[in-house]
């Protein structure tokens, strides 16, 4: 089985790393950064780390500010607040001006837990990618993370990421090539391609196992960027299998579910059902049972590809 | 105290601003005159007396910036970079027209010498804080200004950001409050009291005076006093005219966020001939006309 790790922690350290190299990096947090780790960053360079307390629309403006003068800023919090609370200052002080900033979100999802609706969001990813200039990165798991924060700040621009409270399954590794708006495939297959982001991407090679014991062939790919959508890679996988799968913790109203039927819709139509947190406010739990309640697991993506395969043999 | 003659030039240069702003929305068919004309001295006086700035270089790093947080008077930020010479005068017109660099708010990304875009109220003072700031960690010693509309205060983040400005002790942030005492729906004591207000910003941690915004005098004295307070911010309460200049939209709500019609616009410029013409006398009577 695999390896569990943490994302936030693997985040927080390549920060430190980047510190070291890139001294016009500063970090902002809001009362959470030993959550979201940037703790990390903020000790080994106290200069360059402001908290600016249980006030997170203020945060967003400094971080533009500091971005209008040069600095490359990660602005970090949990995701439920970096969104929600801060959509307007985000939109209106780093989108709109296209500022060097990158908000980096912990605890998004259901997978938060114990904290329940109030901390968990299943929007995040809908408010972040409907901005102009704004794009969308949910990497996989601990190793991807890092990539992906050394990626988002060597890139020019606005970025979301977001990044879950718990330790996920290590599914990729070190030498695994990871780039901004390209999806990985995962694991090849011709009958159905589950494509699926963040911790969402384990359960569907977990899924496509149990899939491969009932000798369906299962595809799955890793959709690290939600925006830009790698509608190459997406529209291959709809040519190759026929029908699809997506998999996110997220509402599957505008999240990833939502970017692949709009693109498939528009450029190659095949059967698609889309896994992802119902039209519903989460609750506290243990995060496995959350899941489970909330339709996030590999039997859920089975069920889904069993669908969709049905509905392209008719 | 100023020489009278360059008093006298900051007024003409101040009536020109105004007549522009005027020009501006009447051709628009929109926009915010009241606190554009109520903005207007404080702005000539930081644009062409205080502040450190190379028109020809708008991006020069160790410019002083300048942040409008309230937004919509836009049409006097943007009159007076023009008379700066930053860009053309004759863009002015374009104001709010399809394809124009000159928007109804703000665009940093658009046309230069604007230094952030706002126009959503609340939001310029976290970003003076983060410019402040950044000039803090480069050693620069460049100062931040930002004007801040009374309505405005009325927004949280404001709150938020004054607490940040005095907690890492920003003395190269110089704020303004355009306290012209109106807004949309009102004056602001009734839509929603912002009163005490020096003792709200001395309660966060800022030194405070209150000026009368129209006095160019008054305006430059305050600045070399905020520059002399070190380890916190300085709030600069300007007491101004919504409208000023413009006899019918002195203190007039209904010129908040309206243009002047035909009749209006004829009478508006009149008068702010009649003002140049007298202030061009007075000039050449010191001998001394540009």
């Amino acid at each position: 089985m695999w390896e569990m790790a943490s994302q936030r922690m693997a985040f927080g350290r390549t920060l430190v790393e980047i510190g070291r190299e890139n001294t016009d990096l500063v970090v902002l947090g809001a009362d959470l950064s030993s959550s979201t780790k940037t703790r990390l960053f903020e000790k080994e360079f106290p200069e360059r780390f402001f908290n600016c307390g249980i006030a997170e629309a203020n945060m967003m403006g400094v971080a533009a500010g500091l971005a209008a003068s040069g600095k490359t800023v990660v602005a970090s919090t949990f995701a439920v607040f970096a969104t929600g609370r801060c959509y307007d200052q985000i939109r209106q002080s780093i989108a709109y001006p296209r500022l060097n900033v990158k908000i980096v979100a912990s605890h998004a999802g259901i997978t938060v837990g114990g904290d329940g609706a109030s901390h968990q969001t299943a929007e995040d990813i809908a408010l972040m990618k409907v901005l102009p200039n704004m794009r969308v990165v949910v990497p996989a798991d601990a190793i991807e993370t890092s990539k992906a924060t050394r990626a988002i700040i060597e890139s020019e621009g606005p970025y979301y990421m977001r990044m879950g409270r718990s330790d996920v399954p290590t599914i990729t590794s070190e030498d695994d090539k990871f780039e901004l708006g390209k999806a990985s495939i995962m694991r090849d297959g011709s009958d159905v391609a589950i494509i699926g982001t963040g911790i969402m991407v384990s359960q569907a090679l977990k899924a496509a196992e149990m899939l491969r014991h009932e000798g369906i062939d299962a595809m799955v790919v890793n959709m690290s960027t939600i925006k830009p959508l790698d509608e190459e890679t997406t529209i291959k996988a709809a040519r190759r299998t026929g029908a699809v799968v997506t998999a996110e913790e997220h509402s599957v109203i505008f999240g990833l579910g939502n970017s692949v039927a709009m693109t498939l819709g528009e450029k190659y139509p095949v059967p698609i059902r889309r896994v992802g947190i119902p039209d519903t406010f989460g609750e506290s739990g243990n995060w496995d049972e959350l899941m489970v309640k909330y339709g996030l697991t590999p039997e859920n993506i089975v069920s889904a590809a069993k669908e969709v395969i049905k509905k392209k043999e008719e | 105290m100023l020489e009278k003659k360059e008093l006298l030039e900051l007024s003409v240069k101040a009536n020109a601003i105004r007549r522009h702003i005027i020009d501006m929305v009447y051709n628009a068919g929109s926009g915010h005159p009241g606190g554009s004309l109520s903005a207007t001295d404080i702005l000539v006086a930081l644009y062409f007396k205080i502040m450190r700035y190379d028109p020809k270089n708008p991006k020069w790093e160790d410019r002083d910036r300048f942040v409008l947080s309230k937004g919509h008077a836009a049409p006097a930020l943007y009159a007076v970079l023009a008379e700066l010479g930053v860009f053309p005068v004759e863009e002015l017109l374009t104001l709010r027209k399809v394809g124009s660099r000159l928007q109804g708010h703000p665009d940093m990304r658009k046309l230069p010498g604007i230094e952030a875009s706002t126009g959503s109220l609340g939001q310029g003072l976290s970003i003076a804080n983060g410019m402040a700031l950044a000039a803090k960690l480069d050693r620069k010693l460049y100062n931040v200004y930002v004007m801040l509309g009374d309505g405005e205060v009325q927004e949280g983040q404001i709150w938020e950001a004054a607490m940040f400005a005095s907690h890492y002790k920003l003395d190269n942030l110089i704020a303004f409050l355009d306290r012209n005492k109106l807004q949309i729906d009102g004056e602001t004591e009734q839509v929603m009291s912002i009163e005490p207000i020096s003792e709200k910003w001395r309660a966060f941690g800022w030194e405070v005076k209150e000026i009368n915004g129209h006095d160019f005098d008054d305006i430059i004295d305050a600045v070399e006093w905020a520059k002399g307070v070190k380890g916190k911010p300085a709030m600069i309460i300007a007491h101004t005219i919504k409208g000023k200049g413009v006899s019918f939209m002195e203190g007039s709500v209904h010129f908040h966020g309206k243009p002047p019609n035909d009749e209006e616009y004829r009478i508006a410029i009149n008068e702010l001939e009649e003002e140049r013409k007298r202030l061009m006398e007075e000039l050449s009577s010191l001998g001394g006309a540009e």
